[in-house]
């Protein structure tokens, strides 16, 4: 039985009839046509869906989309869209700190982390591995997203 | 990797979801932080021809601060578990250990009670519940019952409750004084599940004697498994590293812990021996395990 929902996505609602069974993550991409949150492994595993649900990072595809009702979705998209356009700081740091090369875990990173550099937490390099340890990145090594995270840290706290 | 079609049910009372797993008996599953769940719906390892959210149900997540303990609603994310100073304060153990549960963004959207009924034997909470002989309450049409923690889980992946049962909450008593606690365990990497682990909760006497001991290993078997043997080495000892290790040692007698890609069973033993001894000694150091 197909459903109606109206799911909230960076403010904006998008009112659909879908299959229950509708993952979030695809919601996102096929529905609201923002692909920015990338789908990686669909169970779990690699983060690289994560969004953020009433401001928590959350996988994007280990939720049906009809449970996001009444909830508060934020995608990658919201980040830039925010700064007028510009890269969010936290984009500037990875770009600057060569965070991503091939780009496709990024935006799980970013939501995972954007609520943590936006709360202010001095994290040590050891605590900020901790905080990425449910996102995988397969061209990194981490060395240079941690050196983002850093950036974005001393940034956020020099404002 | 997409879920199969199932009819999607998010009742918002208790009364709606019991009369739905009424209904639709073995054909229904409970959702609920679907961070199991979901996974094994996108492998089609599960079909449910009803899938029941319990999301929706408000009274079932939350903390409570009661005379004789806590009691946390099923559907209490593990986030709230690891955030609450009431369980900070009273139950140091299940503070420890929700940190090892998988991963923030997991710990999320995961509850309470959903790790409980998966009943994964690596999973942190069933081996914590059961070292701090918390009690399940299930609830169906039928009525209310209280499940010990050590008599809910069966067999992997296998829980006593019945198909029209939902678990409600968990209450875990307040320790006596002079009880510390302490957990450890060891993976290959953070937030995956442990290759092994324990959970010790060790109350002292005026005299600093050991006066009552739980001992329950992560991933020894397919359930929780609580180590009498290692608990009664404890009762009435002055626990020392010698006897820390003498217990540990009993602890992982009658184990057989099943081997995988991850280490073998023989080596998995070990590791829990090791992680049990380390549990049991930082428990009774004064001043290192955590007092509850
Ligand atoms: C990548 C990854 C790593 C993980 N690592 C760990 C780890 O290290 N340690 C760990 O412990 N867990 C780990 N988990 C599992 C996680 O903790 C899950 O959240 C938890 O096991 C299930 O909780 P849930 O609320 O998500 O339940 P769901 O996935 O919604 O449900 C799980 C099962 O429990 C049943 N159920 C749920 N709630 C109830 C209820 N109230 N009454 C009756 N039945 C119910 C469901 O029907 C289903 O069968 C991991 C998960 C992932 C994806
Ligand atoms: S795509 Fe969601 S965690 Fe991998
Ligand atoms: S930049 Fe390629 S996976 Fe992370």
């Amino acid at each position: 039985m197909k459903r109606d929902v109206e799911i909230e996505i960076n403010g904006e609602t998008y009112a659909r009839t879908i299959d229950p069974r509708m993952l979030l993550s695809d919601f996102i991409r096929h529905e609201a046509r923002l692909t920015g949150t990338h789908v990686g492994c669909e169970h779990g595993i690699c983060g690289a869906c994560t969004i953020q649900l009433d401001g928590e990072p959350v996988r994007s595809c280990t939720m049906l989309a009809a449970q996001a009702e009444g909830h508060r979705v934020r995608t990658v998209e919201a980040l830039a869209a925010g700064s007028g356009g510009e890269l969010h700081p936290l984009q500037q740091a990875f770009h600057e700190a060569h965070g991503l090369q091939c780009g496709f875990c990024t935006p799980g990173f970013l939501m995972t982390l954007e609520p943590l550099v936006a709360r202010g937490e001095a994290l040590d390099r050891e605590q900020i591995r901790g905080e990425i340890s449910g996102n995988l990145c397969r061209c990194t090594s981490y060395q240079q997203i941690v050196d983002a995270v850093v950036l974005a840290i001393e940034r956020h706290g020099g404002e | 990797m997409k879920p199969p079609p199932f009819e999607y049910r998010d009742p918002e009372t208790l009364e709606e979801t019991l009369a739905l797993l009424a209904e639709h008996g073995d054909d229904a599953k409970i959702l609920a932080g679907g961070q199991s769940l979901i996974p094994l719906l996108n492998f089609r390892l599960a079909r449910p021809e009803v899938l029941v959210d319990i999301n929706r149900v408000r009274p079932l997540a939350g903390i409570d601060d009661r005379p004789e303990g806590l009691r946390i609603g099923a559907a209490t994310r593990q986030s709230a578990l690891e955030r609450s100073s009431q369980v900070a304060a009273q139950q140091p153990l299940l503070a420890e250990v929700i940190r090892y549960v998988a991963h923030a963004q997991i710990r999320n959207r995961g509850t309470v009670g959903g790790s409980l009924a998966h009943a994964d034997p690596a999973a942190e909470l069933p081996v914590a519940m059961t070292a701090l002989d918390a009690s399940l309450i299930a609830s169906s049409g039928r009525g209310e019952r209280r499940i010990a923690a050590e008599e809910f889980f069966v067999s992997h992946l296998t829980t006593v409750l019945e198909d029209d049962e939902v678990l409600i909450a968990v209450d875990v008593p307040r320790a006596p004084a002079g009880t510390r606690v302490a957990f450890e365990e060891f993976a290959r990497r953070h937030g995956d599940y442990a290759l092994g682990g324990a959970a010790v909760v060790l109350t002292a006497d005026a005299a600093g004697a050991c006066s009552r001991a739980r001992v329950t290993l992560l991933a020894a078997g397919d359930v929780p498994v609580r180590a009498h043997a290692a608990e009664k080495l404890l009762v009435g000892a002055v626990v020392d590293a010698a006897v820390a290790r003498e217990a540990a040692a009993a602890a992982v007698r009658d184990i057989e812990p099943v081997g995988d890609g991850h280490g073998d069973g023989d080596y998995r033993s070990s590791v829990i021996e090791a992680m049990c001894d380390r549990a049991i000694a930082r428990a009774a150091a004064p001043g290192e395990g955590k007092k509850a």
